[in-house]
């Protein structure tokens, strides 16, 4: 059975590289002294003084087949590190994350496409990522060509895309070949309407197959039609975890 | 996906010790081994689309080694007062052979901070990308041989031992993965390091015996064996010129290798999770 079990991750990042390290040292150090728990990155120093910032602390859920769960909180918040962190792009630093089944991610915009390469090549290269059989590749092409619906660009390189179209590569190649769990950062909503609702028909027939959606997004109308439980992020904590409709009210209560 | 479920499915992902660092780092490796026809893709897709609207396409890259190899081979051979015949097919095979070498270790410290939009994008290997630009070099590389074969042909030079290349090649291969791991590494954490290296590689280019050949140094000769670049260019190009090596020079290399193997290992074993944290 597909699952995730997020068991008191952290997620600090070390902050090496800016113009100055010595001014930045210097800043962070400051904001820890007048203010410890201040304001949504905590700057911070660890025990060879080197300024990190604490962005995931002790995060803890589980998700079971057939959940779908939506991430909601402020920028900064460590809605996209969390992402990140379930996709075992960034290891945890303190704590433990378990996912059983096959993952696709949908995080980066650019999705680590090439915008020099045409979006068949594209699809090719990444069908390979996955180390697919060439059978396989060609299914997942046709299926994307169907539901991307991008006709003769679809072997023009990607960089004369425009931001929809290249949404629509994106996700129908990441849903193309049924994952069990779907990790899906909020940019993929530039899409328009009418792609907007084709996306969420093909959405429910992977969530239909027992699968697991993680989805960040700041629109909590979609939120409430797509997931079966929110969780509120705030500085890095899990602020609520519930139904969509508790967890967003408290949410729109606060922010409007 | 079938055989996707079969593989291994279960990802678990904690803080590592001991080890569970050895082991991380090894299925690492693996994973990179097996997606070796993804990097041989990429590598040629680098060549292919640098090139991509040039008439000549990677012909470039075998026209402008031809003629550089032309013109400095009558400009040294003029200056240094050498036998054309004796110095063109050393200087060619050198400069090839140093291009390789060179353009790796170069290539090496922006390995990881170039293709960071990849790493933020999926899980990958780690060394993927260290295959590619393997693969690319050696492309790189089998194109510019093609000079080196013609000036051979014209000055009737002939190989001997080539089976020492059975192993000097493979001894080449894991030190370039080694050496770009290394420096990639350490590339991605410290910014500085590229064009560090980028100078060090400078004088290397000219305290090694690249364009000047090593019986030119009468005393302490056996010096030279302490720059890591002389015996590993050595025991490749010395046979295919048509010279014996001497086993001091095939010991140097190895020492040298083994090294690099273990600085590599250590730190890829401690800081390979660490390297999405840094680009």
């Amino acid at each position: 059975m597909p699952g995730i079990v997020v068991d008191r991750l952290c997620i600090d990042f070390p902050l090496y590289h800016g113009q100055s390290r010595s001014l930045k040292r210097q800043v962070g150090k400051t904001l820890a002294r007048f203010a410890p728990s201040a304001p949504s990155a905590h700057l911070m120093h660890d025990l060879r003084e080197r300024t990190i910032v604490s962005v995931l602390r002790e995060i803890s859920f589980t998700l079971n087949s057939g959940e779908r769960l939506g991430l909601i909180g402020s920028n900064g918040a460590g809605k996209t590190t969390l992402l990140r962190a379930l996709a075992g792009i960034y290891e945890p630093v303190a704590g433990r994350v378990r996912l059983d089944g096959t993952m696709r991610t949908l995080l980066d915009s650019s999705l680590g496409m090439n915008p020099e390469l045409t979006g068949r090549e594209n699809i090719r290269l990444k069908g390979r990522y996955e180390g697919l059989s060439r059978q396989q590749i060609e299914r997942i092409e046709q299926d994307v060509q169907d539901f991307a619906e991008l006709g003769p660009y679809m072997d023009m390189p990607m960089k004369v895309y425009s931001a929809g179209m290249s949404v629509r590569l994106a996700f129908g190649l990441a849903t193309a070949s049924s994952p069990q769990i779907l990790l899906m950062d909020e940019w993929f909503l530039a899409g328009d309407g009418v792609f907007m609702n084709k996306a969420k028909v093909r959405l429910e027939e992977l969530v239909q197959q027992a699968e697991i959606l993680v989805l960040s997004t700041h629109q909590p109308k979609i939120m409430r039609q797509w997931c079966t439980r929110v969780i509120w992020l705030e500085n890095g904590h899990i602020r609520m975890d519930g139904t969509p409709d508790e967890v967003l009210d408290v949410y729109l209560d606060e922010a409007g | 996906m079938e055989d996707m479920n079969a593989r291994s499915p279960v990802l678990t992902l904690e803080p590592l010790r001991g080890w569970g660092l050895v082991r991380a780092a090894w299925s690492d490796l693996q994973a990179g081994l097996r997606l070796l026809p993804l990097a041989v893709t990429l590598g040629w897709l680098d060549i292919k689309m640098r090139y991509r609207g040039s008439i000549l396409g990677p012909l470039w890259l075998t026209l402008s080694t031809a003629v550089m190899i032309g013109a400095m081979g009558v400009v040294y051979g003029y200056l240094f007062h050498m036998d054309l015949k004796a110095y063109l097919p050393f200087l060619s095979l050198s400069i090839v052979l140093w291009g390789y070498g060179g353009t790796v270790i170069n290539d090496a410290g922006t390995v990881f901070t170039q293709s960071t939009s990849l790493f933020h994008a999926m899980r990958i290997p780690v060394s993927l990308p260290v295959t590619q630009v393997i693969v690319r070099n050696l492309l790189i590389l089998l194109h510019n041989m093609v000079v080196v074969v013609v000036v051979f042909a014209v000055f009737h030079v002939l190989p001997q031992q080539i089976w020492s290349l059975l192993f000097s090649l493979p001894l080449w291969i894991v030190d370039s993965f080694c050496v770009i791991l290394l420096i990639g590494m350490l590339g991605a954490r410290f910014r500085d390091i590229a064009p560090i290296v980028a100078s060090l590689m400078q004088i290397f280019f000219f305290v090694t015996p690249v364009i000047w050949k090593p019986e030119l140094i009468t005393t302490g000769r056996h010096y030279l064996l302490l720059d890591p670049f002389y015996p590993l260019l050595e025991i490749v190009r010395a046979p295919l010129l048509g010279q014996r090596v001497e086993s001091i020079v095939w010991e140097a290399a190895l020492g040298h290798s083994v090294l690099l193997w273990l600085l590599a290992a250590i730190l890829f074993c401690r800081m390979r999770s660490r390297i999405p944290y840094w680009i």
